[in-house]
């Protein structure tokens, strides 16, 4: 089962050997509306942990989606560029954003797995 | 319930809408693009024929035709009244859209903006050739300082974000001259998203400051973060909330003891105008709306003019033009020399939105000092009347008396599956046009009203009546309707999601603009 | 007062609803040392008998441009607007609506606005139109923003042709945001070198220049994209692209331009209207207001404000720009006056301009001592006398005739510029007022 990891910004990552998918959650999709349109890195560019790594718009809000790890980007999802509501319909899988050559193997360590992810989200409310 | 309100409770349920050969609904007229009426060759201006002449426009002449319609005189009035029919207007009906003080447009201002002698005047003619535009733009910012307690008044700004921006450049140029260059702006959380936008342009940082519980600013939160390296508050006074900040003099003393500067925006001025000066709140700086306090009409999204007025720390950075006076009369000082040496520059071409100063001080003259101060009174016992007509059914942010608007969020709509949006759109089959919604952010579902000083009691009890209707209609579980509306407009809810997704922001021959049903 | 609906008795009825014994109850907040005693220093109410009379008495004062000739342009040019178009606007639907954020309520402004982007679209010869902004300066400044944005680059490149107002609101917005601005010097009649290199985000150019010059900025263009530069043009004179080739025609990746010349009024200078035009594929990063196609629930055409992510009350800090207004009823005179004029109207409209300014250079060439500059041009020129412009501007205005803009108004700092007249022609230009100003020049040079 590949580790499937949360932040607190509502981003997923899952690690695929030395890759991480990274998207946004069911959580996130919701609360955007939505999704109109999405701009993405470009691959071979360098994401960092906690930094800008895209940007999701929905009609009524924009939102940056931060790297919940550091590394090089090694694909976008053209598809979510092409056909945004593909992020609202299926955001863990289709709806993925971008893979990342990892720079650590152990940064998802130190992040919420998917129960604790699921108590942060009942949280809000 | 006030006696017109018997349709409230008496009005029969509409007949099956009928379909109609031509889509018209009787005064409803459909209408096409003017793209999708050409007939080519027409025009609706006559023009001589041009004399022949050798061409001196060096080969560049297009060889391509333009692709604009031609069309009639008749065609063109008949498209634009068509179209005009189908917007609200303040000369319609109520806007109750809080801090964009919706009122009335006088027409005299029309009248007097349509002057040849201010209309039909060159920017650039000589001095001597326009004394009594110099002696208007004079007499505005005059009576504009006098109002504001405020030594000077920067005219130029085009409109209130404009007026701000102006108002945030100035403050860092009088730091910078200082030698004392800061890097953070404080904004509340409830501010209007220009505020942090313009600091931004500036190159500011932004740190937000939270609400406390009455709705104002939190004083102690707001002491926290000033240091050094602040430039400026940026504050909305009365606030976004409707309320009047009244920690106001111990924010302006904290702020400028942290040596910075302190901007307010003047988007609600209407509440104290003729009352209060700002001045005397310890404001530095401070961007009046002519569209929104003095009147100049809203044309459909502008123009606006947002004037700023300024202490005397800053307001040798004013923007040019200035206006001044010399012994040959008024003048223009164009240029950044002599006493404009320190300013900021040109934010605009030319020298401002002229236009609107003279509808602006046809407003003023208007009124006077009585008259204005009775509109910040009328303004505020408007508001506080729907307030006490509307507490029982809605649910008021901030419970007490309110200035000039008042703030409701949407828990009196929780668990009814209605939300304020839907709430909105069916206040539009009523033929209202909503409050403003989910502004400020700092309340879920915000709904802000605000009346103006223009409304009559009957239009205030009718508007209040409809509200309270549709209140206590969603709570009972009546909510299909809010869902469908609105019905009766010439478009019912339109696809915002499917026009970003894929925007289609002219027309293009053979594209797919054809209208959906044909 | 006329505009207070409201009676003793409502106020009355009102307070009492309110539970307030007084008005100033509802002021408690505000702090006693800046409550008011009285009113203040001003002018009590007035009707509209001696509104009219005080504004009237001031409007007197000036010099009305259709009452004298007239040959002032220099980014504002003197066109007929039909009476149409003033009726129109003033339908209190247009006047006095709001934005259009409720498009159930406002599909006659949205339409409009389409209407409009199209316009500006198809006469700029560019792929999209926002639905306007300020004016043509603050459009130039957003433009060489959002250059800045696109490359990611930190210099700007202002040619020496543009118009100085737009340099200096250039120049006062890159203070701010950085952005590094080289504004080439003036040199009217000489083409300019215009160098650029992989730091430059754009080149900012003029067509006609602000000394009337026309020239085709086709090469400069790719010279700009092979750098990875973008090439914005302004345009001041709108009318000129009834004749002209457009800027897009040239490889324009912006066009920043002033639309007062269809539709509105002088009006010393404002309100005015700019159209800002870019490629589609920068759509999301054009500032202002855009009107978008779509549908509604019945699936029938409507229109709605669109992209608004990119704008102030949504992106905030993140914004494109910080501007809130468009220039609504200016563009909606714009739409309304050119959807009279048509393509034959515009066309026929700009060829009697530039006959106009043709037949004016051939007679003021003509005096003794002057001499024509500008070798290719739409309806202004510039010309060169035998004593400071700023001079002859003056005598010409008492005699009766406003000739022009000494560039030494706006560049009062260059001496190569102290003899140079700025003139211009439209259609509004009579036989008699060539006249009249030929003879007025010669007498001045005698």
């Amino acid at each position: 089962m590949p580790t499937l990891r949360f932040t607190k910004d509502h981003e997923w990552v899952r690690l695929d050997g030395d890759t991480a998918v990274i998207g946004i959650t069911d959580y996130a999709q919701q609360q955007l509306g939505d999704i109109v349109y999405v701009e993405l890195p470009a691959p071979g560019s360098r994401v960092e942990t906690g930094k800008e790594a895209a940007v999701v718009e929905s009609a009524k809000a924009a939102s940056e989606v931060y790297a919940p790890v550091s590394g090089e980007v090694v694909a976008v999802n053209g598809a979510i560029a092409d056909d945004p509501a593909k992020v609202n319909a299926d955001p863990m899988g289709d709806g993925w954003f971008l893979t990342v050559k990892l720079d650590d193997l152990k940064a998802l360590d130190g992040l919420m797995d998917e129960a604790a992810y699921a108590a942060f989200v009942a949280e809000q409310g | 319930m006030t006696g017109w309100s018997q349709a409230l409770s008496a009005h029969p349920a509409p007949t099956e809408d009928a379909a109609t050969l031509t889509g018209n609904r009787g005064l409803q007229l459909e209408e096409k693009l003017i793209f999708e009426q050409d007939s080519a060759g027409l025009s609706g201006v006559d023009l001589p024929e041009p004399p022949v002449h050798k061409s001196r426009l060096g080969g560049l002449e297009r060889r391509e035709p333009i692709g604009l319609p031609g069309l009639s005189e008749p065609q063109v009035v008949r498209h634009f009244t068509r179209l005009s029919q189908k917007n609200y207007a303040i000369d319609s009906g109520l806007y109750p859209l809080g801090s964009c003080t919706m009122k009335h447009n006088p027409r005299i201002n029309e009248k007097m903006a349509r002057l040849p002698g201010f209309a039909d005047i060159h920017p650039l003619q000589p001095a001597s050739t326009i004394q009594g535009a110099l002696e208007l733009i004079d007499t505005l910012a005059h009576w504009l300082k006098i109002l504001t307690g405020m030594p000077a008044v920067a005219l130029s700004p085009a409109a209130g974000a404009h007026g701000e921006l102006c108002g945030m450049m100035t403050i860092r140029a009088a730091l910078t001259a200082q030698g004392d260059a800061r890097q953070r702006i404080l904004v509340p959380e409830s501010a209007h998203g220009t505020n942090p936008a313009t600091a931004a342009t500036c190159g500011y940082a932004i740190d937000p400051i939270p609400n406390n519980a009455r709705g104002r600013v939190d004083l102690a939160a707001l002491k926290a973060k000033l240091g050094g390296d602040v430039a400026a508050l940026m504050l909305t006074n009365p606030n976004t909330c409707g309320l009047f900040e009244d920690e106001i003099l111990e924010i302006a003393t904290a702020v400028h003891a942290a040596g910075a500067f302190f901007y307010c925006d003047g988007a609600n001025f209407n509440a104290i105008v003729g009352r209060v000066r700002p001045a005397d709140l310890g404001i530095d700086a401070l961007h009046l709306n002519l569209h929104k306090t003095f009147s100049t009409p809203h044309g459909g999204g502008g123009p606006g003019s947002g004037p700023v007025a300024l202490a005397t720390a800053l307001a040798s950075h004013a923007p040019l033009p200035w206006v001044v006076h010399g012994d040959k009369g008024l003048s223009l000082l164009e240029h950044a020399e002599g006493l404009a040496a320190r300013t900021i520059g040109r934010l605009k071409g030319f020298h401002g939105q002229m236009g609107m100063f003279v509808r602006a001080l046809s407003y003023i003259m208007s009124h006077g000092a009585d008259g204005l101060k009775q509109v910040a009174e009328d303004a505020v016992l408007n508001a506080n009347y729907l307030r006490v007509r509307l507490a029982g059914t809605l649910s008021q942010s901030y419970p007490g008396s309110c200035m000039h608007e008042v703030l409701f969020d949407d828990r009196f709509l929780k668990d009814t599956g209605v939300t304020t949006l839907d709430f909105a759109k069916s206040l539009i089959d009523e033929g209202f046009h909503p409050m403003t919604m989910y502004f400020p952010l700092v309340v879920h579902g915000a709904l802000l009203i605000e009346p103006t000083e223009t409304e009559s009691k009957a239009s205030l009890d009718q508007f209040a009546d409809t509200v309270n209707g549709l209140a206590v209609r969603a709570k009972s579980g009546d909510i299909a309707g809010f869902h469908a509306a609105p019905r009766l407009t010439p478009r019912r809810r339109l696809d915002e999601t499917g026009a970003a997704r894929k925007p289609l922001l002219r027309w293009r021959p053979e594209s797919p603009s054809r209208e959906a049903a044909e | 007062m006329r505009y207070l609906p409201l009676t003793p008795a409502d106020r009355a009825e009102m307070l009492a609803a309110i539970g307030a014994t007084s008005i100033d109850e509802l002021f408690a907040d505000v702090p006693a040392t800046a409550r008011r005693a009285g009113l203040v220093d001003l002018p009590l109410a007035q009707g509209e008998i001696e509104v009219e009379r005080a504004l009237s008495k001031m409007a007197a004062k000036n010099i009305a441009a259709g009452s004298v000739p007239f040959f002032i342009g220099g980014g504002a040019y003197r066109h007929h607007v039909p009476a149409a178009v003033d009726h129109l606007i003033q339908r209190g639907e247009f006047l006095t609506s709001y934005t259009p954020y409720q498009p159930e309520l406002a599909q006659g402004t949205l339409q409009a606005l389409f209407e409009f982007q199209t316009q500006v679209a198809l006469l700029t010869g560019m792929e999209v139109a926002n639905a306007s902004l300020y004016d043509g300066a603050t459009a130039c400044a957003e433009a060489m923003a959002m250059a800045h944005r696109i490359t990611r680059r930190g210099k700007a490149v202002l040619s020496g042709g543009l118009h100085p107002h737009y340099r200096e609101v250039c120049a006062t917005y890159a203070q701010f945001s950085g952005l590094e601005v080289e504004a080439l010097d003036p040199s009217p009649g000489i083409v300019e070198k215009i160098d650029l290199d992989n730091e430059t985000a754009c080149v900012v150019v003029q067509n006609p220049d602000f000394f009337g010059e026309l020239r085709d900025w086709s090469a400069l263009a790719a010279r700009c994209h092979q750098q990875g530069a973008l090439l914005i043009v302004a345009v001041t004179e709108i009318v000129s692209l009834g004749a002209v080739k457009p800027p897009g025609a040239m490889g324009a990746d912006i066009v920043a331009a002033e639309g007062q010349g269809i539709g509105n009024a002088l009006n010393f200078g404002g309100p005015y209207v700019g159209l800002f035009a870019a490629r589609e594929q920068h759509v999301r990063q054009i500032p202002g207001r855009l009107a978008g196609q779509t549908t509604d629930t019945d699936g029938r055409r409507g229109w709605v404000l669109t992209l608004s992510t990119r704008e102030q009350h949504i992106r905030r800090e993140k914004a494109t720009s910080n501007i809130c207004t468009n220039s609504g009823l200016c563009a909606l005179a714009f739409a309304i006056h050119l959807a009279l004029l048509g393509e034959t109207g515009l066309t026929r409209l700009a060829r009697l301009n530039h006959a106009a300014a043709c037949n004016l250079a051939d007679r003021l060439a003509a005096v003794p001592g002057v001499r024509l500059v500008t070798g290719s041009f739409f309806n202004e020129f510039a010309l060169r006398l035998p004593i400071p412009a700023a001079e002859a501007v003056t005598v010409l205005a008492e005699k009766g005739v406003l000739g022009g803009v000494a560039a030494s108004r706006l560049y009062p700092e260059r001496d190569d510029l102290a003899d140079l007249l700025l003139v211009a022609a439209t259609e509004m230009v009579t036989q008699q007022n060539i006249d009249s100003y030929s003879d007025a020049l010669a007498e001045i040079l005698r």
